[in-house]
């Protein structure tokens, strides 16, 4: 489904990522870890085709397809989602209505006719009951004085009504207290399929128990640097990242 | 002949025009005479820096209406709040239109400042109040001197007007280049309720210009919201003077959506005359091109226990310049004041530009007041996002710069004048996002 070769990428000429290679199968579960300043948000905001990012070389492909030339909208279409670490606050327009913007700008971008209204609405019922989310919260402005877990519900909850073919979580962990974690998680695994493919981008091991990766890859300095399975995550919670570092010097 | 040597010479004629035993004949012929002196402002006075007047004075405009002209409803039914039931005084060249119009004498009075500049009944109130806060500078005196026509209301005490007064001024285009000068006049007294609709609207290229001289009274406990919608056509300029007095605890708003226009400049003055008065003076500011705006606040705290509140929003695209120039004096006496102000902005262009200054006058030791300003761009983060979840650029861009404006938008009290808002902004961004702004 994605498939990335040799990919170089910087900000304000600032090299961040320097040659990843990462192939996501459908169905797959892929954990991203490593320490602050890898390049992990960064190898995200690519993907998801962040424009102050420039790619230098190496290429993305969805399904096939290059998408390095695409904007960030053509790959939304497409079905790559991205929640973020920092959910931006849009007042006056509220969750709903930001929704039914979302899905009907990648409808007519697929030539098709806006979602009937009640179809819309028994969209919006269910997804929010799966993130337990209540409704008044749907009227209010999009991420304005949301509490930091509110967010991240908030981002599954778009992610949900967008059905995504590959969902990107930007420590989607962060800030959120257990119950609020146990939620999230919840949301993600319900939609996961056979179809689709996740890649949990995290620091920390806790998120992992709940949404378990197939696959587990460390990036530091902007090169994965290790591969393995689910256990490597333990074994990273366990002994932190300074083995590795070490093993890469 | 320069446009101030015609007007001089037109007066005499205008004179004759009129009823020269008016309550307002002196004043008139004293107006003339300031205006005769000032003349014009130009960029060498202080307030007029950012804005040279020049380009829209080379005009040959006709300075009075001559002819009656009529228009047909369906025509310019778009510019009217049309799905409420309201009162309407409306204009077309500057001439009243009873075929648009809607008036009463039932109570209150919605009516036409000829009528009151002209009828003995209205004698005592114009000797009362008018011309009494507008200023004495050229172009207010310009306005003075050949004030005939315009809005004339009195709400008398304790009467909440039951909907709202849209005023509407239609140019036509039957001159070449058309001056139009309205002059209103609006008291409310006493616990009386009045909310207004004002639009100048330009049906054709020709060029307009219009300079216009508002003065609004509101009694003790009053309440008057204000809402000015300028979204005209790119050969129309408007001078827009509203002067309003406040007496205790009274409430007062005024909203100016500028959207269009060659030129806007809007000297909008609030004299706070009593304790527990409460003025706002809200904006937003969306402008393309050439267009230029030009946002003159003036508040004056007298009596302690006040507050005023402003805050005004700019969105400036292609070529368009912005001037926000907002002042508060505090007098000595008036303790406890609040008062705050701020003006945002953003810049879509580098040729795009905005001048924006705070003035504070503070004489009193125990007040609160703030000012702040900011220009930036628009946040590329939230772009990013809201493209990240299928938004395209154009559309997201429209969402931020409504986001940006929503609550000037949020504290507009009349839902279906919010709905037309919303719209012209839409319409203006060029955006159909799939939902109601």
């Amino acid at each position: 489904m994605l498939k990335i070769n040799n990919l170089h990428a910087s900000v304000e000429n600032k090299a961040i990522l320097k040659g990843i290679n990462l192939e996501v199968n459908p169905g797959e579960v892929h954990a991203i870890m490593g320490p602050n300043g890898s390049g992990k948000s960064t190898l995200a905001s690519v993907i998801a085709g962040r424009e102050d990012y420039e790619v230098e070389a190496g290429e993305i492909y969805l399904d096939n397809e290059n998408i390095n030339d695409l904007s960030a909208e053509e790959r939304a279409h497409k079905g790559i989602f991205m929640s973020f670490q920092y959910p931006v606050e849009i007042p006056g327009v509220s969750v709903t209505n930001f929704m039914k913007a979302a899905i009907n700008e990648t409808r007519k971008a697929k030539g098709l006719e806006d979602m009937p209204a009640n179809e819309m609405l028994k969209l919006i019922r269910e997804k929010s009951e799966l993130l337990e989310i209540d409704r008044k919260f749907l009227s209010r402005s999009l991420n304005e004085g949301f509490s930091g877990g509110e967010k991240k519900r908030n981002e599954i909850f778009q992610m949900a009504m967008l059905e995504p073919k590959l969902a990107i979580l930007d420590e989607t962990d962060s800030g959120l207290d257990i119950d609020a974690l146990r939620i999230v998680a919840n949301g993600v695994n319900k939609l996961k399929s056979d179809a689709n493919a996740v890649i949990v981008i995290t620091h920390y091991q806790r998120l992992l128990d709940y949404i378990v990766p197939d696959f587990v890859h460390v990036l530091y300095d902007g090169r994965i640097v290790k591969s393995g399975p689910k256990e490597l995550a333990h074994e990273l919670e366990k002994k932190g990242y300074d083995w590795i570092k070490e093993a890469v010097v | 002949m320069e446009l101030k040597e015609k007007l001089i010479a037109s007066f005499m004629a205008f004179e004759n025009t009129v009823d020269l035993n008016s309550p307002i004949h002196d004043i008139r012929s004293e107006a003339i005479k300031t205006f005769e002196n000032h003349g014009f402002p130009t960029k060498k006075d202080e307030a007029w820096k950012y804005t040279s007047l020049n380009s829209i004075l080379k005009h040959n405009y006709s300075v009075f209406p001559k002819h009656e002209n009529t228009i047909a409803f369906n025509d310019v039914k778009k510019y009217f709040i049309h799905d409420i039931d309201s009162y309407k005084i409306v204009f077309i060249d500057g001439k009243y239109s009873s075929y648009l119009s809607q008036t009463t004498h039932d109570g209150i009075d919605v009516c036409l400042m000829s009528a009151a500049l002209t009828k003995p009944k209205y004698r005592p109130i114009i000797e009362n109040y008018f011309n009494t806060i507008a200023s004495k500078d050229g172009l207010i005196a310009l306005n003075t001197a050949f004030s005939q026509e315009g809005a004339y209301i009195y709400i008398g005490k304790n009467k909440s007007v039951d909907k709202p007064v849209q005023i509407l001024h239609f140019s036509t285009g039957v001159e070449a280049a058309l001056l139009l000068q309205p002059r209103n006049l609006i008291i409310v007294d006493q616990n009386s309720h009045l909310q207004i609709i004002e639009r100048h609207q330009s049906l054709t290229d020709n060029p307009v210009l219009t300079n216009s001289v508002t003065e609004i009274f509101a009694d003790k406990r009053a309440i008057v919201d204000y809402y000015k919608i300028q979204n005209d056509n790119e050969n129309a300029s408007l001078i827009d003077n509203t002067f309003i007095d406040q007496k205790q605890e009274s409430v007062v708003s005024v909203h100016t959506f500028s959207f269009g226009g060659k030129l806007t400049r809007n000297n909008l003055n609030f004299y706070q005359y009593g304790e527990r008065i409460e003025s706002t003076l809200k904006g937003v500011t969306i402008l393309g091109n050439k267009q230029h705006v030009d946002h003159h606040t003036l508040v004056r705290h007298t009596e302690p226990n006040c507050e005023s509140h402003q805050d005004y929003k700019g969105i400036f695209g292609d070529a368009a310049t912005g001037v926000f120039n907002g002042k508060i004096i505090v007098n000595k006496e008036a303790q406890k004041t609040n008062a705050y102000q701020a003006n945002n902005n953003i810049l879509l262009s580098d040729k795009a530009s905005i001048n924006t200054k705070p003035q504070l006058e503070i004489f009193a030791d125990d007040v609160k007041c703030s000012h702040g300003c900011t220009i930036g761009q628009l946040d590329e983060s939230a772009m990013f996002y809201m493209r990240s979840r299928g938004i395209p650029e154009k559309e997201a861009k429209a969402l931020l710069m409504y986001a940006f404006s929503n609550n000037v938008l949020e504290s507009v009290k009349i839902p279906e004048l919010k709905q037309r808002i919303n719209k012209i902004i839409a319409t203006k961004l060029g955006v159909n996002i799939g939902f109601d702004l």
